[in-house]
């Protein structure tokens, strides 16, 4: 068996337009990205630079233009039914209450709807939210529905785990408070993880390596660094860290070039 | 207190607002010519009583004759009723089915595109009198034409809520390891029915109208039969009592209709309520 729980091989991802299929937009190219077993890796990148293409791809809701996507050793084809997905946006159901979410991916996997339920309600009661299980969705603050979120795609306990800028809507203090949280869980299960984020503290507090990736179009990682803070690490304290500082400064050298160079593009992209 | 018009008086104002108009119609109707066409409003009611009263009234001021107590409007109201209910629940279920299989399947929508449009766009109601020869003149054929009356509003709405399904939500039930069949079932099916819920109010007075209409042009029970017979002898009272009974009902289906949608849709936020934490 592989020791890689998830392997990106040679991805290059290329759009055609709608309109106009002559025209066509290369999101990701040339990218070979491997998540080993157990391992939390986090992808930064300026805004809009395919790292939500690459982790759809990863998931299995998008196929590449060309390269493979291996599982364990595996290749995939369809979709990766041995990962979760913590979506940006909100992904929950708004007709389910936040327990018959939690519950609804485990009756999809045939569980008996009594079994699933105390299921979830022990997931809910893990990220804190034991008494909110009849609530629909509106009636939760945005950081209960990402409590809710994360609950209903550990609660089907998935090997790898993608991420996708799971916590950029909350706030600053509910945000760190559910970085703990979602480390805290991580060192007790030791899954494989796929951070996206495009918030640099953000991904080295959290992560055993940092992927920088290049402006679009045609993204692709220009830098890799190992993140050798001990753990287990409290967002909020270890930014004061000198290592910490130190590593900031290096992956910040790398990647504030691909900012500028997005934020230029964006620019005349709108003129 | 203020005499204004205000959020707190309105009842007053809307109650005196009928007294004025039926005052004015009662003494607009002392001249016989009017009451030829505008009926008279104390004969109106004394029909609707004589429809729904078991018990008569003895001779009085307002009505020299006395009043029969007939009670002999229910069978007709059951029908108008049932028809009603009939193609509804016929029609609605069509809508549904009809709007889930062209939303999922793209190459069907493609090929039926024009003919929905050219069904939807032509006047329904024309098509009673080939209903009638087709069903004959029992509820069947009034079932038939409102049927087609409620089945293209909920078939709309259905086909716009399955393709407005968050992608998302799609995604996120897909990486939870959905078969097609759970993702209607858990997905497509819910979302689709917040729509026909917000088209339940218009659907069920169009199969109200449909069952009338129907009626009117052909039957040999119900409301509508009762008016179009009092048309025939120029019974204006008995037209305008017809007119106030349907009235009536169509507003109490609709006090139905949102009584169980305030049942079944508790999941969404309702306009003006705060958010709970």
């Amino acid at each position: 068996m592989s020791d890689f729980a998830l392997e990106l091989l040679d991805i290059q991802c290329t759009f055609r337009s709608k309109d106009d299929h002559s025209q066509r937009y290369t999101a990701v190219a040339d990218t070979t990205l491997r998540v080993r077993a157990g391992e939390f890796v986090s992808v930064v990148g300026p805004t809009g630079c395919g790292k939500s293409t690459l982790l759809n791809v990863g998931a299995g809701l998008l196929e590449p233009s060309s390269g493979m996507v291996k599982v364990f050793g595996q290749p995939l084809s369809g979709i990766n039914a041995r990962a979760g997905y913590m979506f940006q946006s909100e992904a929950l159901m708004p007709w389910r209450s936040a327990l018959d979410n939690v519950a609804v991916g485990l009756q999809y996997r045939g569980m008996p709807k009594a079994e699933a339920r105390s299921q979830a309600q022990q997931w809910l009661a893990r990220v804190g939210l034991a008494g909110f299980g009849d609530r629909y969705p509106h009636q939760l603050s945005g950081g209960m529905r990402k409590r809710t979120a994360l609950a209903q795609t550990l609660a089907l306990d998935p090997d790898i785990i993608l991420m996708d800028e799971p916590f950029s809507a909350l706030d600053i203090q509910t945000r760190q408070l559910m970085e703990n949280e979602v480390l805290d869980l991580w060192a007790a299960k030791r899954k494989a993880v796929l951070f996206i984020t495009h918030d640099l503290d953000e991904a080295i507090a959290m992560s055993d390596r940092v992927v920088v990736l290049s402006a679009g179009p045609a993204t692709r990682p220009i830098g890799e660094f190992t993140i050798d803070l001990a753990r287990p690490r409290d967002v909020a304290e270890v930014r004061t860290h000198p290592r910490f500082v130190e590593l900031h400064t290096q992956i910040w050298g790398v990647l504030r070039d691909e900012v500028l160079k997005g934020y230029e593009q964006q620019l005349r992209k709108a003129a | 207190m203020s005499m204004r018009p205000s959020e707190r008086n309105a009842r007053a104002w809307q109650i005196g607002l009928l007294v004025v108009l039926l005052l004015l119609w009662h003494f607009a109707s002392r001249s016989d010519k009017i009451a030829f066409f505008f009926g008279e409003p104390i004969q109106v009611l004394g029909r609707v009583w004589s429809w729904f009263m078991p018990v008569g009234l003895p001779p009085n001021p307002l009505f020299p004759d006395g009043l029969p107590g007939n009670a002999d409007i229910y069978q007709h109201l059951g029908t108008t009723l049932l028809e009603t209910v009939l193609a509804f629940v016929i029609g609605t279920v069509l809508g549904l089915a009809f709007g889930l299989w062209l939303a999922l399947s793209p190459a069907a929508s493609l090929i039926l595109d024009p003919y929905i449009k050219a069904a939807n766009s032509m006047p329904r109601v024309i098509l009673a009198p080939i209903f009638g020869l087709w069903f004959g003149l029992g509820i069947w054929s009034k079932v038939a034409l409102a049927v087609t009356l409620v089945f293209f509003i909920v078939f709309f709405n259905v086909y716009q809520g399955v393709r407005e399904v968050s992608p998302t939500v799609l995604a996120n039930a897909r990486m939870l390891g959905a078969s097609q069949r759970q993702l209607l079932r858990t997905v497509y099916l819910p979302s689709a029915t917040s729509w026909v819920f917000s088209s339940l109010h218009t659907s069920v007075g169009l199969a109200f109208v449909g069952a009338v209409v129907g009626e009117y042009l052909g039957s040999a029970r119900g409301v509508g039969y009762l008016i179009l017979q009092a048309e025939g002898t120029f019974d204006v009272n008995t037209v305008f009592a017809g007119i106030i009974v349907l009235t009536a009902f169509a507003l109490v289906l609709d006090g139905v209709v949102g009584l169980i949608e305030r049942r079944l849709m508790t999941w969404q936020p309702q306009a003006g309520e705060t958010e709970k934490i």
